[in-house]
C-alpha cells in the first residue's frame, strides 16, 4: 500500500472510508425505523406495539436481527441458484451507492460529486433488477407475479420522478445535490419544496412508489401475493431485502429533503440535526402514510402514474423552464 | 367524463386523503386501549364472560336450580356440556348399584353431576339461553390459566357448593 493510499484524501480511501460509514448509518437506521414503523402501527391502531424487549421494546429491532441472523438459508426445489443468491445481495448493494453524494451537513457528504443526482437516479433504478432476479430466481409463483409487477410500476414511476427531479435541477442550474442544498436557505419560504409544491407532491408520490411501500406496496402485497417476490426468502436473505427497503425509503427522504426541503439548511441546530430532523419527518409521513391507506388496485396505480402525475411533472417542468427562462 | 369531473373527481379523492391520515394522526395521540394483562387487570369485568356456572335455589344456595332435562347439552354447538343423572332400575328388576347416564332420565329432577369442559367451550351461551329454569349463567372467571387440559374439565356441582359455603 502506498502511502498515498492512506491519506485522508486519496479518493480510494474516502470511497472505503465513505461506504463504511454508509453502512454503520444503515444498519442503526434500519434498526431504528423497524422500531418506529411497530410503534407508530402500534399507536394508530390504539395497541401499544413492541413493549417488552427493553424499554418501550427498544431492544425489539436487535432481537428481530438477531434471529433473522441465526435461521439457516434455505432455497427452493428448482429455484436458480446464482440468480436466488445474487438477488438479496443486488438489492443491497445498489442502495449502499446511492447514500454516497447525499450531503449530510454543510461539509459532511461522503462523497462530492457534481452529478450526484444522476448517481442517485440510476442506481436506485437498479433496485428493481434485484426484485426482478428473487421473483425469478425462486421458482415460485408469487414470487414471479410480485416481479412482473414490480418492473411496470418501476417503469411508471420513474417517469414522473425523473420530471420532478429535472424541474428541481433546472432552478438549482445544478444536479449536484450540494449546490442545489446551498442555494435554497434556511427558512421553510426559501426551499425549493415551497416554492414548487407540485414537484414537492409529485416526487413523493414517486418516492413511496419507488420504495415498494403502502399503499403502493403491489410487488410485495400480502394479502395477495403472500409476499411477492421475496415470499421464499427466509433469514438473512429476507433480512436484506428488509435492510434496502429501508434504506431505500431512508435515500429518498434524503433526497427529499436535499432538495424541496432546503437540506442541512436551518436556523439555530448544526447542519447534520437539521438534515436528520427532515430525513426522518419524511419517513414518518411515510410511515403514517403506510398505517392509512389501504392498498390500491394495480389499474389504478399505473392511471395514477401515466394520466395524472405524468402529465403534471410535464406541464410542471415547462413552467420551471419559462420561469428559468424569464428570470434569466 | 369531461375534464372538469374529473378534476372534482381528484379533488375529492385527494380531500378523503387527507382525512385519512387525519384520522389516524388522531388515534397516533390518543392513548391505547389494550390491557397488558399481567402488570394491568381491567376494572369492569362483569362485562366479561367466564365459564359458565349453575344458579342454586333461593332457599338452598347448595342445590342448582337444574332440573336435569338436558336442555342445555342439546343446545351446546361444541358438546361441552356433560349431565349424568341416575338410571332408575327397571321394572321387576332389584335395585343395584346406581348407574349414571346422560340426562334427561325418567324420574330424576336433579342432576347428579354437571361438567363443563371448557377447553370445547366458545362462550357462546346458548345452554344459559335453552335453559328453562335459569339455572345456568357466565362466571366472572375470565382469567383462566392451568398447565393442564385436562383441568379445564370443570365440576359445576363441586363449584356451586364451595360457593354456598364460602357466602
Amino acid at each position: 500500500m502506498t502511502p498515498d493510499l492512506l491519506s485522508f484524501d486519496h479518493p480510494l480511501t474516502r470511497l472505503v472510508v465513505g461506504l463504511l460509514c454508509v453502512f454503520a448509518f444503515v444498519g442503526l437506521n434500519g434498526l431504528v425505523l423497524v422500531w418506529v414503523e411497530r410503534k407508530v402501527a402500534g399507536f394508530v391502531q390504539l395497541r401499544p406495539g413492541p413493549l417488552h424487549v427493553g424499554p418501550y421494546g427498544l431492544l425489539q429491532p436487535i432481537v428481530d436481527a438477531v434471529k433473522l441472523i441465526g435461521k439457516q438459508l434455505a432455497m427452493p426445489e428448482g429455484a436458480d441458484r446464482y440468480l436466488y443468491w445474487a438477488a438479496p445481495l443486488l438489492a443491497f448493494a445498489p442502495v449502499t451507492v446511492c447514500f454516497l453524494p447525499l450531503p449530510f451537513g454543510p461539509d459532511l457528504a461522503p462523497m462530492r460529486l457534481n452529478i450526484g443526482l444522476v448517481l442517485i437516479l440510476a442506481f436506485s433504478g437498479l433496485g428493481v433488477l434485484s426484485l426482478i432476479l428473487a421473483g425469478w430466481g425462486s421458482n415460485n409463483k408469487w414470487g414471479l407475479l410480485g416481479a412482473a409487477r414490480a418492473v411496470a410500476q418501476s417503469v411508471a414511476y420513474e417517469v414522473p420522478l425523473l420530471l420532478s427531479v429535472m424541474a428541481v435541477a433546472l432552478t438549482a442550474g445544478s444536479l449536484d445535490l450540494y449546490q442545489i442544498t446551498a442555494q435554497q436557505g434556511g427558512w421553510p419560504w426559501q426551499w425549493y419544496g415551497v416554492k414548487n409544491p407540485l414537484a414537492f407532491f409529485i416526487f413523493l408520490v414517486c418516492a413511496v412508489a419507488e420504495t415498494n411501500r403502502a399503499p403502493f406496496d403491489l410487488p410485495e402485497a400480502e394479502s395477495e401475493l403472500t409476499a411477492g417476490f421475496h415470499t421464499e426468502y427466509s433469514g438473512m436473505g429476507f433480512g436484506l431485502f428488509f435492510l434496502a427497503e429501508y434504506a431505500n425509503m431512508i435515500v429518498v427522504s434524503g433526497v427529499a429533503a436535499a432538495l424541496f426541503l432546503g437540506g442541512w439548511q436551518g436556523p439555530f441546530l448544526p447542519g447534520i440535526m437539521w438534515f436528520l430532523v427532515k430525513v426522518y419527518a419524511i419517513l414518518l409521513l411515510m410511515i403514517w402514510m403506510r398505517w392509512t391507506f389501504p392498498r390500491v388496485r394495480f389499474d389504478q396505480l399505473l392511471n395514477l402514474s401515466w394520466k395524472w402525475l405524468t402529465p403534471l411533472a410535464l406541464i410542471d417542468l415547462v413552467l420551471v423552464v419559462i420561469v428559468a427562462g424569464f428570470g434569466g | 367524463m369531461t375534464v372538469s369531473a374529473l378534476f372534482q373527481e381528484a379533488y375529492t379523492g385527494l380531500k378523503s386523503l387527507v382525512i385519512g391520515l387525519g384520522i389516524t394522526g388522531k388515534a397516533f395521540c390518543q392513548p391505547g386501549v389494550t390491557v397488558i394483562y399481567p402488570k394491568e387487570e381491567v376494572d369492569n369485568l362483569s362485562t366479561f364472560r367466564g365459564h359458565v356456572e349453575l344458579i342454586g335455589k333461593d332457599e338452598d344456595p347448595a342445590v342448582p336450580r337444574c332440573v336435569a332435562c338436558g336442555a342445555c347439552v342439546k343446545a351446546c354447538p361444541s358438546n361441552c356440556l356433560t349431565i349424568l343423572c341416575p338410571v332408575p332400575a327397571k321394572e321387576g328388576e332389584e335395585a343395584g348399584p346406581v348407574v349414571m347416564g346422560p340426562a334427561p332420565q325418567k324420574g330424576s329432577k336433579t342432576p347428579g353431576a354437571v361438567i363443563v369442559d371448557f377447553s370445547l367451550c366458545s362462550l357462546c351461551g346458548q345452554c344459559a339461553k335453552a335453559c328453562p329454569v335459569d339455572s345456568l349463567q357466565f362466571s366472572d372467571n375470565p382469567y383462566m390459566v392451568r398447565l393442564d387440559r385436562r383441568e379445564f374439565q370443570i365440576d359445576l356441582l363441586a363449584r356451586l357448593r364451595r360457593q354456598a359455603e364460602q357466602d
